[in-house]
């Protein structure tokens, strides 16, 4: 249950970016071989942010595939699982994407409509 | 109270417990607290309704891991980050890795579980210097943990650390330690099929140590077949089959179990020259 501290770890940077200022959305990219599960970050989500600036904001998680490169015969392809066979039956696979876990975006709601 | 540091909840997770290695009972213990506070930010823009951040989520722990990384190289120091799923012998491996090398080289053990200090006082009982690590509900060592566990132990120069994580094969495969090699150990008693169900641990091991092995005659694991998996999730990873606690079969009148003769020379392929090493020969 790495998420939880995954979700913290997320929580943590976008305060440390944005102070006390109240956000409303926050839009994730977790890629399909990150190792993370998006469904287990939006369970975990409400509960990390309670009593935060990020409390109720909306969570926006962007997955994109993986993206493989077999190594014996050069054909490139979509893997959206770490256990790949390229198409010529090589298991000798490089991923090279879809790995990716970030934080894109965050809304922010304007100090007028904040307090 | 803490006594230690005057904050309101002693019980705090993770706790550090110190075991020096010539410390007459139990060690000191204490926990810290990173007091930290978000610096003022530059980019954002109150009336800026959406501010892009474009961050890596594991930033904070991967820069740290990164500083840890130059501390360790600066003094000359290999880290070893030992990961499996609970009971596949890291302990034992390592009661018998120190009793194995502690002559040669100076060796530190960092213990990473939930709970308890068993661990570290069964490394303790070797006389290395150990500090646990008790994450509490954590499932995995970070980057700070360790930061903070290694400036306790502060591990002398041309030191090998040992950095047993929490038994668990999956969330401590995200969690750059700032190790200079990453072992990832599965029993026998474990069947053939571990890399499959948890690629991502074995994905970014740099060894892989099949455990237990003196324990074959009595079970139905193909050991080659074992191996055959390991490679196909990890072409790179070298891999080694040992058995820390008995002989394995067939190797009755052997000086040393042969699979730890490979062990410790894989660790010693991958400890940092020195000078004085290169003219002892060390």
């Amino acid at each position: 249950m790495h998420e939880l501290a995954i979700t913290q770890s997320v929580v943590d940077a976008i305060v440390e970016r944005t102070g006390p200022a109240r956000v409303n959305a926050v839009r994730l990219v977790i890629g399909r071989l990150s190792g993370v599960v998006p469904e287990s970050i939006r369970f975990c989500f409400d509960l990390v942010t309670a009593d935060t600036p990020l409390a109720g904001a909306a969570l926006t998680i962007d997955e994109p595939a993986g993206r493989a490169r077999c190594r014996r015969c050069g054909a490139e392809f979509v893997a959206d699982d770490v256990l790949v066979l390229c198409g010529c039956g090589c298991a000798d696979v490089a991923v090279d994407g879809g790995d990716d876990l970030r934080i894109a975006s965050v809304g922010l709601v304007p100090a007028a409509e904040a307090s | 109270m803490c006594e230690t540091c005057g904050c309101d909840d002693p019980t705090a997770a993770p706790r550090l417990t110190s075991f020096p290695a010539d410390a007459g009972e139990a060690g000191r213990s204490g926990h810290d607290h990173p007091h930290e506070h978000p610096p003022a930010d530059a980019d954002a823009d109150a009336d800026d309704r959406t501010l892009r951040l474009e961050q890596r989520v594991l930033a904070k722990n991967d820069d740290l891991a990164r500083r840890t990384r130059e501390w360790l190289a600066a003094r000359n120091v290999l880290a070893v980050n030992l990961m499996s799923s609970p009971g596949s012998g890291k302990t034992t491996l390592l009661e018998r890795t120190v009793r194995g090398l502690a002559e040669g080289w100076p060796l530190a053990v960092v213990e990473g579980d939930q709970e308890s200090v068993r661990d570290a006082e069964r490394i303790r009982a070797g006389g290395i210097p150990v500090v646990q690590i008790n994450t509490g509900r954590g499932c995995h060592l970070d980057a700070d943990m360790v930061d903070r566990a290694l400036r306790v132990l502060e591990p002398p120069e041309d030191a090998v650390v040992f950095v047993e994580n929490v038994g668990n094969l999956v969330c401590p495969a995200l969690f750059d330690l700032g190790e200079g090699a990453r072992v990832v150990l599965t029993s026998v008693t474990e069947g053939e099929d571990k890399p499959l169900k948890y690629p991502h641990m074995f994905a970014q091991a740099d060894l892989v140590l099949l455990t237990k092995c003196d324990l074959v005659p009595f079970l139905a694991v193909d050991v080659d077949r074992s191996i055959g998996l390991i490679r196909r999730i990890n072409p790179a990873a070298d891999v080694l089959t040992l058995s820390a606690l008995h002989l394995p079969a067939g190797s009755a009148g052997a000086d040393a179990e042969p699979g730890l003769s490979a062990w410790y020379a894989w660790l010693r392929a991958r400890r940092p020259r020195t000078d004085a090493r290169r003219r002892t020969g060390a």
